[in-house]
């Protein structure tokens, strides 16, 4: 891991709950992210996971007290908040009208970026994803994986400390899912920033991910390294076989489709999420 | 964890061998009244590069107000049905139209933002630090940029056919001033409506059923005087109504109450402004 910054906690969530109307969609959330690491939050369809990040990037309003950020409440600081994350939404969000560029070059401009180093630091976060050969090409004709790469130029042009990106990979060929990777990783180790990420792939969670939450239902239900996980649930099931991450998530979210969970809504949102930006 | 993982592509992302410093620091945030000239630069700037990419809709978008002028304005002028002052009727007319055409586009750049939140563009505006009123004046503006573009092409249109328009500098200062504040207002509405209805087929109908009356409700087309008194009444509580009144006093000189116009502009303005960001966050959610 890289160099710890003198705070250790990037996020901290008590209890953190949020409900669209009867759906209690996050209930009770207890999360701490350390800073520099890269955490992986896992969890069936429905599970909860867009609306906590959702909660932690001030988009949906908590009463204050259940989340920090390096010591922010969204809540009572939501301005500071914001400039210390970066977020990549579930679905793919880059301007198709404009080119890679200018979809960059906007986030500078929001973010306050001089005007006397904006061409530059675009530039930079344009090349630090690979895309400064096809950054003055229209969104619009950008492969998927291309878009999420760019996607992580917006939100890198502010220099985030935190890094929300919400399912990265959903949707992208195993080629575009390790580049995407490999960027978030080099990105990483180059500015020391923490990740958050969500993700249905176990393997990409077991492979790139310092820590992990399982979240079901609103809730943490199982917490740790990728490696006590698994050992976790070796113990408990007392075979000899090495399971899997991905028998710790059916573990704990239950086998197949669950009542709650998965409904019909999430896959379709899911689905939606996984075609080409328009 | 190490930072270099097993990964078949070893050139694509050795953080080593390029240039990340700037990367590497925030940058400085503008704080208390510079935060909003700022944004509103920053939508504008938007809007004129889509402009410069794809122009198309420029091109439409002039054929409606040429026709309006060409074809109802010809033939008015010919039949002096409708009592203007004196003056031909289609310079009575165009004024009428450049702020017609201005309302459309507004209204419907408002509705863009329903798109903007379906593809996710708006919900990362959202999470930049851009309080909501900044970014609803910022987008206002942007509408406001479009239409003064589309007045312009309206305004050759009108001088090609021979309308005796004002060049006085001053006065088409005023005139882009009238655009600005008219567009901000309408689109402001129509943003406003978009936080309430919250779909875009529901939208499309309302802006569909909304443009017309306040185009017909308005003295664009024909003098308060000759209206019932109930349309008269709603012409006088329509924002398009001093719009027109302004850019006819401004542009052909017609008698005016610009003070009373650009009054009514500016808090219509900023009575949207307030509305549509009181309810953007719902688009949030
Ligand atoms: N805007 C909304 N209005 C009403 N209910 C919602 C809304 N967004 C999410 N929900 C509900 O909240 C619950 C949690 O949804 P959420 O999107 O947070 O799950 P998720 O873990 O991100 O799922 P996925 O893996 O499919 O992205 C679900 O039951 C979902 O139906
Ligand atoms: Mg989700």
């Amino acid at each position: 891991m890289s160099d710890v910054e003198p705070m250790a906690e990037a996020l901290v969530c008590r209890g953190l709950a949020y409900s669209f109307g009867e759906t209690k969609a996050v209930d009770g959330l207890d999360l701490t992210v350390a800073a520099g690491e890269v955490f992986g939050l896992l969890g069936p369809n429905g599970a909860g996971k867009t609306t906590a990040i959702r909660c932690i990037t001030t988009l949906l309003p908590v009463p204050a007290g259940m989340v920090r950020v390096f010591g922010h409440d969204p809540a009572r600081e939501r301005m500071a908040v914001r400039r210390l994350l970066g977020y990549v939404p579930q679905q793919l969000s880059a301007d198709a009208s404009l080119t890679g560029r200018e979809n960059v070059a906007l986030f500078a401009r929001v973010f306050d970026v001089s005007r006397r180093e904006r061409a530059e630091r675009v530039a930079q976060a344009l090349e630090a994803v690979d895309l400064t050969e096809a950054a003055d090409r229209m969104a619009g004709t950008y492969s998927g994986g291309m878009i999420r790469r760019l996607e992580l130029a917006q939100a890198l042009v502010s220099a985030p400390r935190l890094l929300m990106l919400d399912e990265p990979t959903i949707g992208l060929d195993p080629i575009a899912r390790t580049s995407v990777w490999d960027h978030i990783n080099a990105v990483r180790a180059a500015t020391g920033m923490t990740v958050l990420v969500t993700t249905h792939y176990m393997d990409e969670a077991d492979q790139y991910c310092d820590h992990v939450g399982l979240m079901h239902r609103g809730r943490i239900r199982a917490l740790g390294t990728p490696q006590e996980l698994k050992s976790d649930l070796r113990e408990r099931r007392g075979g000899t076989a090495a399971p899997t991450l991905e028998d710790v998530f059916r573990d704990v979210a239950g086998s197949g489709l669950d009542a709650q969970g998965g409904e019909f809504r999430d896959v379709r949102r899911t689905r939606r999420t996984a075609s080409r930006v328009s | 964890m190490s930072a270099a993982p097993a990964a078949p592509r070893p050139a694509s992302a050795d953080p080593a061998d390029r240039n990340l410093d700037l990367l590497l620091v925030a940058p400085r945030a503008r704080t208390g009244w510079r935060v909003v000239p700022a944004r509103i630069l920053a939508m504008c700037v938007v809007e004129l590069q889509k402009l410069r990419h794809d122009r198309t809709e420029l091109y439409t978008r002039a054929v409606q107000p040429a026709l309006w002028l060409l074809i109802y304005g010809e033939t008015f002028t010919r039949i002096r049905a409708i009592p203007t002052g004196g003056i031909p009727y289609l310079d009575y007319l165009a004024p009428g139209i450049i702020a017609q055409s201005a309302m459309f586009i507004a209204i419907f750049y408002g509705i863009m933002i329903i798109w903007e939140r379906d593809s996710g563009i708006l919900i990362k505006l959202l999470v930049t630090p851009t309080p909501r009123a900044a970014l609803v004046t910022g987008k206002a503006f942007a509408a406001g940029v479009k239409s003064l573009i589309q007045a312009v092409v309206v305004v050759v249109i009108a001088a090609l056919l021979g309308v005796a328009l004002t060049w006085n500098p001053l006065r088409l200062l005023g005139v882009a001033a009238v655009v600005l504040l008219g567009s901000a207002f309408f689109s402001c509405l129509s943003m406003t409506i978009a936080g309430i209805v919250l779909t875009r087929d529901r939208l499309m109908g309302i802006g569909q059923a909304i443009t017309m009356p306040l185009f017909f409700g308005s003295n664009a087309l024909y003098p308060v005087s000759v209206m019932p008194g109930w349309l008269r009444a709603v012409s006088g509580i329509n924002p398009l109504s001093y719009e027109v009144d302004a850019l006819r006093g401004l542009l052909i000189g017609t008698p005016a109450h610009l003070g009373m116009d650009f009054g009514v502009l500016a808090i219509a303005a900023a009575l949207g402004i307030t509305a549509a960001s009181s309810l953007l966050s719902r688009l949030a959610r």
